[in-house]
């Protein structure tokens, strides 16, 4: 079958869901609906697509996605204890997830901020252009939903995804979470991805940040090995606000998060910044899209890969400047590390500028581990297995060195950030 | 003690050690001096262990153990260390974790207690300051950014911390100006005792003024053509090493 055909045909079992499941769906039908159309009409993306040349969907494709069970207590919660026990050794506030359903039970709300489930209090944004964004607005039951009063720092939230497939059936869930921080508000948001079996984990993110607001989203996905990570994150950023992101990709057989920040007010700044940590038969792409549309604003982004096996990372990230945006700063550098003469690295730049005045530059650098450096830490006593490992976190903590968190979260985090590394690259290299 | 017998090494297939014999007794420095292109250089990472040269004949032990049967960081745990003549840069390892990382694993190689954060700040600011190094250096990337003579001195204060029993110093003096050459060879000299020894290897008589050694050895085309006390090295200074060399064969 010709991978149109198969993104077609696989589309159509996403569809006959949404007729099963369409009476129970919150939320305007008619938004619904229109997603469907796209849906119907285009299918999943192929890669034909230029923004998709360097991801095929086949694998996913050629998966049949059973829909979770309808009463999610249903599910088995024999993996629960063990996913909670990988949360970071934390009393913190959180949003508990499973299989794509809030679960009040595992869940503590923080005091600070408002918090309603999507399920409760649905209200689907304007469609998107992506595909993703439409099979989500089609299929999406049930999403975090976070306000934020102006002025008020919320201090840390966890929130967590746990999946699993359902008696060896791959299951498929679509969260749509809603962030919204009114002016000057702050918010550390920690999102987990965990799960066990064979799943697709297909979230949107929504967030609108009011002028001079801050929202930290750390986002840790740490998917099964054999699941599927297709995110979308769409953030407008009001006048000196401030959206600053990390994405560490480990888990999954193949992920794609795609970022679309659009700069709207004039010294708004967004970091972009991201590590994937890939091995074995493992695909990642981190796609970008930053749009300066006001003058003063800042973007960086600083992508990090650690590839080993045959493993495949990719970078797309394009920088749009609008006629007016002056001053506009972008920075954009993505770096691999290449770990086995099997792995590949897929790196593409674009920058479209209608803005004198700009100052925009993008990178790529390729490499493999340094003999010298390896040499130089054994020689002070250091095996060598973890000589890799030092020099592979000394080259993540670059694009993690950016990122800001809270004084009385920042040692936790950063303990629990090391080691999802250390044990990513134990996981990779073995 | 280490006793190097017969050792022949090639690199790229090329011999470049031809038969060297060499004993540094514990508590002794020796000095290895030659022209360029003698082995020096090779020596030092044969007996250090890095990859890609290839022993094809002779042995090398320290205190009695087989050093050329270890990979790298199980040598440096029985004592041996190596100065580089080129520190190597590590950008994004601090120098605080890379060097207590280091002695706490060969520490814990050894069966003996690590130390913790504080333990070892305490005692590398207590070196530091015996080197004149000043406090941030700790906090910087590992010889990132680092002056020539930092980076030596970089290296002589993991050589204090780490306590070796046999220091091999690779050309420790290239590069350095009076004032650092002091202080590098102070470091040496405080190390001196009973259980230390070293092999300081140097094209120069200079860091040898600094660093007076118990013996010097010649090393020409891959082996020890001649050894005397601390005066061949000032014999090689005035005559040349051309002359010496001849004069031994």
């Amino acid at each position: 079958m010709s991978e149109t055909d198969l993104m077609q045909a696989a589309s159509a079992s996403f569809l006959a869901r949404f007729e099963g499941l369409k009476s129970r769906l919150p939320g305007d039908p008619a938004v619904r609906e229109a997603a469907r159309e796209r849906v119907q009409a285009n299918g999943l993306p192929n890669r034909g697509l230029e923004a998709w040349k360097y991801t095929s969907l086949r694998p996913l494709a050629e998966i049949s996605f059973a829909e979770p069970l309808s009463d999610a207590s249903e599910i088995d919660p024999a993996h629960v204890p063990g996913f909670m026990a990988l949360l970071p050794d934390f009393d913190l506030p959180r949003l508990v997830f499973l299989d794509g359903r809030f679960r009040a039970d595992l869940s503590v709300l923080p005091e600070l901020a408002s918090v309603a489930n999507f399920a409760v209090a649905p209200r689907l944004g304007p469609t998107r252009e992506g595909p993703l964004d439409a099979l989500n607005t089609m299929l999406a039951e049930d999403g975090a939903v976070i306000n934020l009063d102006p002025g008020v720092d919320a201090g840390t939230l966890l929130l967590v995804n746990l999946a699993q497939d359902t008696a060896g059936r791959p299951v498929a869930f679509h969260p749509r979470h809603r962030i919204r921080l009114a002016a000057g508000a702050r918010l550390e948001l920690v999102e987990i991805a965990l799960g066990e079996g064979v799943y697709l984990h297909n979230p949107v993110f929504e967030i609108e940040l009011g002028d001079q607001a801050r929202l930290t989203h750390l986002r840790v996905q740490n998917e099964s090995a054999r699941a599927f990570h297709l995110a979308s994150i769409h953030a407008q950023l009001g006048s000196g606000s401030v959206y600053d992101s990390f994405t560490l990709a480990l888990g999954s057989r193949l992920s794609r998060v795609e970022m679309d920040v659009r700069l709207a007010g004039s010294g708004a700044a967004a970091h972009l910044n991201a590590a994937q940590m890939l091995g074995g038969e493992q695909h990642g792409d981190f796609t970008t899209c930053v749009r300066h549309q006001a003058k003063s604003c800042a973007s960086r982004q600083t992508v990090k890969n650690v590839l080993a096996g045959h493993s495949r990372g990719v970078f797309q990230g394009r920088i749009e400047v609008a006629r007016g945006a002056d001053k506009t700063d972008g920075y954009q550098m993505n770096q691999a590390l290449l770990l086995s003469p099997d792995a590949e690295i897929d790196s593409k730049p674009e920058l479209e500028i209608f803005a004198d005045d700009v100052k925009c530059s993008h990178g790529a650098t390729v490499g493999a581990l340094d003999d010298d450096q390896i040499f130089y830490l054994e020689s002070r006593g250091i095996d060598e297995k973890t000589a890799r490992s030092i020099l592979v976190r000394a080259f993540i903590a670059e694009a993690l060195d950016h990122l800001t968190l809270a004084p009385d979260s920042e040692a936790v985090i950063r303990a629990y950030l090391d080691a999802r590394i250390e044990a990513g690259f134990e996981r990779i290299a073995a | 003690m280490l006793v190097i017998n017969n050792l022949h090494a090639k690199i790229d297939n090329k011999p470049i050690l031809t038969g060297l014999d060499l004993v540094v007794p514990t508590g002794e420095i020796h000095a290895i001096m030659g022209p360029n292109g003698a082995g020096k250089s090779t020596l030092s990472y044969v007996l250090s262990g890095r990859a890609g040269y290839e022993v094809t004949a002779g042995t090398a032990t320290l205190d009695g153990q087989d050093l050329l049967a270890l990979p790298p960081n199980e040598r440096a745990a029985l004592g041996l260390f190596l100065a580089f003549q080129y520190p190597v840069e590590l950008p994004g390892v601090g120098n605080a974790n890379f060097l207590r990382t280091a002695l706490n694993a060969q520490l814990r190689a050894r069966g003996e207690a690590e130390l913790d954060a504080l333990q070892f700040l305490k005692r590398a600011r207590a070196e530091m300051k015996r080197l004149a190094m000043p406090d941030d250096m700790l906090k910087r990337n590992v010889n990132v950014g680092f002056s020539g003579g930092e980076k030596k001195r970089n290296e002589v204060l993991q050589m204090a911390l780490l306590k070796p029993r046999l220091a091999i110093l690779d050309e420790t003096d290239s590069g350095l100006d009076i004032d650092a050459l002091r202080i590098v060879a102070d470091g040496v000299n405080a190390q001196r005792g009973p259980d230390f020894s070293a092999l300081v290897i140097t094209h120069y008589q200079r860091v040898l003024e600094y660093i007076v050694p118990d013996r010097v050895h010649v090393l020409a085309s891959g082996r020890i053509i001649r050894s005397g006390g601390p005066e061949l090295a000032f014999e090689l200074e005035r005559d040349g090493y051309a002359q010496v060399i001849a004069n031994a064969a």
